[in-house]
């Protein structure tokens, strides 16, 4: 048993590290630190910084512009990327649908939308959750017709990240209501420019515009737009599922939150914060080797992580939401400058991330399932 | 970075698991409570004596990622044989004694003729290891020990006690033998014994407070990984209750609201693994002996939480099976109580790990 990384891996860091200290341009690493607004162009900035590095996309195949890293690589380089403090990589393109498209999509499709994504020319969105399909999504209702070379497309979706940015989304679809639900479902990419489509903001309780509702009214989407074959979708939908959960616990991120958190409170010596805070950090050295734990074992057998890596999205995110909480707590209850206000709107955010990408109580139905067998 | 026991550890815990299903089993361990000694001899056979003891005295050099597996079996099988205080107290005599004392038992360890224990607890101390109140004063070439020790783990097994004590210049340690103990078994069925001294002949060994915490942080590493052994069976048999038990005709497993409870236990139980691998790694190697307080500090306070947790939620979910005697679980609950606490508890090391 050897906890710590190699030399190598050691150095890989730190050549990581020392190109993010000199390329992560400040006023983007300050927004970060100050949880300020990051607009389309910040996010946009950083992703083509990263692409003309060629380290945008670490886990695609080498002739797609991927680095040829191994698990563990990859694992440092985002976690060194949640360190330094960077924008996040919007994942919907180049974690996404990306990987979907290189599992599934036809020559032309990958041909057409890889580079376009790798270079931060298309920015994407995800539309999966509808008004009444969130947990069950299986039981959702957008339509798609097809007529000729065309599908039309009805319907709605619901909390859809950053539409109101994108120039594409990929969708999950009903292709047929007659059979099993989850064998009349499709996945169809669809320009966001098509005449049809409302974006409409759903402001969140920070006051923030970051999900909307997608509505689609007879969009016209060319057939060629399907992935993988029609009623498939739901083969799609669990293979991306699967596939790249190794960074849900943000451990590079909250490790960031939480430096910051132990010099802003500093002064607090109250023992029931100091045990909170204490707790807080032991979950988080804690999760931080379970994740090696299981890089570690998939480097050595090869093989995705099962369905137990859920208890990384579980147990990362009540950390993230702990971290906001102990903040809020640590603030001057009197303040309200800037950063008090920030503060406290980032608490109110990131109840979200129990809630998103699979609830929590999700993910434990398919621990549940999945690795326990009840 | 490797997460994985190497082949000889994995052999080792592989072949002292087969044992313990064969020869320990809940069933069998009940008549062996008061320590047995086919046991030890067989675990001396394993070579599990001579794994922490240095080559120079028959042994190994294991350290404690090496004792981990073995800790972890013994967590599961809950087994009661003195093995941890007597690895503890040979670590400090292999620190602490002359050259003629350690060829005198350090091979008497490994060759499973001689058990240990480490008096260090007092009445009223709790978990504070400066708290000694028991008295060295020199007479001649010798030292006198007067004072009590309480609930002594593994005592009334023992051929030897290493003791602390306070003397005039400092907290330091003694061997010595037992001469007034009263043994019984704590809740877990562990023996232990309250110990007294009156002017009792005791021989002095080198290490002060600074050695006393380094064994102690050893000690609670490998209580960790017990812990975690503990847990993983509690977790099992949770998991296997709740497939098999029915009510309203179906298995109590398919509701929901027991499944994320199970989750949860299953969670908790891996984050203490990692913490327990952690503590492991940072006795035997550490930069400073802060690095290794603050690995351990955080490991025990997430074990303990770990263990109130899984344990808690194990009688609760096998109902009314739970409380009761027969259930290995009950027992299991018993073991992860007692190793909550055991070294100190999660207050005590919460309070350790915001003052480093």
């Amino acid at each position: 048993m050897d906890l710590n990384y190699s030399a190598e891996e050691l150095a890989f860091r730190d050549e990581a590290r020392a190109w993010l200290a000199a390329n992560l341009p400040r006023e983007l690493k300050g927004k970060v630190e100050q949880n300020a607004h990051l607009s389309k162009e910040d996010l946009l900035r950083w992703h083509r910084i990263l692409a003309k590095k060629g380290w945008v996309a670490p886990a695609w195949p080498k002739e797609w512009g991927g680095t040829g890293w191994n698990v563990v690589q990859r694992y440092i380089f985002e976690e060194e990327l949640g360190y330094a403090g960077s924008p996040p990589i919007i994942p919907f393109g180049v974690t996404m649908c990306a990987a979907v498209l290189l599992q599934f999509g036809s020559d032309a499709q990958k041909k057409r939308f890889l580079p376009r994504i790798y270079n931060g020319d298309d920015f994407w969105c995800q539309g999966y959750s509808e008004p009444g399909s969130g947990s069950d999504l299986a039981s959702l209702k957008t339509k798609a017709v097809r007529q000729g070379d065309h599908y039309i497309v009805n319907g709605q979706k619901i909390w859809t990240t950053l539409a109101h940015y994108a120039d594409w989304i990929f969708c999950l679809v009903r292709t047929d209501t007659s059979g099993k639900r989850q064998d009349g479902i499709s996945f169809i990419l669809i320009d966001m420019k098509t005449p049809g489509i409302t974006v409409r903001p759903l402001i969140l309780m920070d006051g923030a515009h970051e999900v909307n509702e997608v509505f689609f009214d007879d969009v016209k989407v060319p057939a060629e737009n399907l992935v993988h074959e029609e009623g498939k979708g739901w083969t799609v939908a669990k293979y991306l599922l699967g596939h790249e959960r190794m960074n849900t616990g943000r451990i590079g991120a909250s490790k960031r939150e939480l430096e910051k958190l132990k010099e802003f409170a500093k002064d607090i010596s109250e023992v029931r914060f100091r045990d909170r805070l204490s707790r807080l950090e032991v979950e988080l050295m804690a999760l931080e080797i379970t994740n090696l734990r299981f890089l570690d074992r998939m480097r050595r057998t090869g093989q995705p992580p099962g369905a137990d890596v859920s208890m990384l999205k579980i147990t990362g995110t009540e950390i993230q939401q702990g971290l906001t909480e102990l903040f809020v707590d640590a603030l001057d209850p009197a303040a309200n400058d800037e950063f008090a206000v920030a503060l406290r709107k980032r608490y109110l955010s990131m109840r979200k991330t129990t809630i998103y990408a699979g609830s929590n109580e999700i993910q434990r139905n398919i621990i549940s399932k999945m690795t326990l067998g009840l | 970075m490797n997460f994985d026991y190497n082949e000889e550890q994995q052999l080792l815990a592989d072949s002292l698991r087969r044992y313990l299903q064969a020869q320990y089993s809940f069933e069998q361990r009940k008549k062996v409570l008061d320590g047995s000694a086919e046991v030890w001899a067989k675990f001396v056979e394993m070579g599990l004596l001579a794994l922490p003891i240095s080559p120079d005295h028959g042994g190994f050099g294991g350290g404690a990622v090496d004792l981990m597996a073995i800790m972890e079996a013994f967590g599961e099988a809950l087994v009661v044989e003195p093995y941890l205080p007597t690895v503890m107290a040979s670590r400090l005599i292999a620190r602490g004694a002359s050259d003629a004392r350690k060829s005198e038992l350090l091979p008497a360890v490994a060759e499973g003729r001689l058990r240990l224990a480490f008096a260090q607890t007092e009445g009223g101390a709790r978990y504070d290891l400066a708290a000694v109140k028991c008295k060295a004063t020199r007479s001649g070439d010798h030292w006198l020990l007067d004072g009590k020790k309480k609930a002594v783990l593994g005592a009334p097994l023992a051929g030897k006690l290493v003791v602390s004590a306070r003397s005039e210049d400092g907290i330091g340690l003694f061997l010595a033998e037992k001469n007034d103990i009263q043994s019984y078994r704590g809740i877990d069925g562990m023996l232990q014994g309250d110990i007294s001294f009156s002017r009792a002949k005791a021989e002095r060994l080198d290490g002060g407070l600074p050695l006393i915490e380094e064994a102690i942080d050893f000690g609670a590493a490998l209580i960790c990984a017990e812990g975690v052994g503990a847990m993983k069976s509690a977790c099992d048999a949770t998991l296997e209750y709740l497939k098999t038990r029915k009510q309203f005709g179906v298995p109590i497993g398919t509701f929901q609201a027991l499944q994320h409870r199970v989750v949860d236990m299953f969670i908790s139980a891996e984050q203490a693994r990692s913490m327990a691998c952690l503590a492991c790694s940072k006795v035997d190697q550490s930069a400073t002996p802060e690095e290794r307080k603050r690995a351990v500090s955080a490991a025990k306070i997430r074990i303990a939480d770990a263990a109130r947790h899984v344990s808690q939620e194990a009688v609760q979910l096998h109902g009314g099976m739970g409380m009761s005697e027969e259930m290995k679980v009950s027992h299991t609950f018993r073991r992860l109580t007692v190793i909550a606490a055991q070294f100190g508890d999660a207050d005590h090391y919460l309070a350790r790990f915001a003052a480093l």
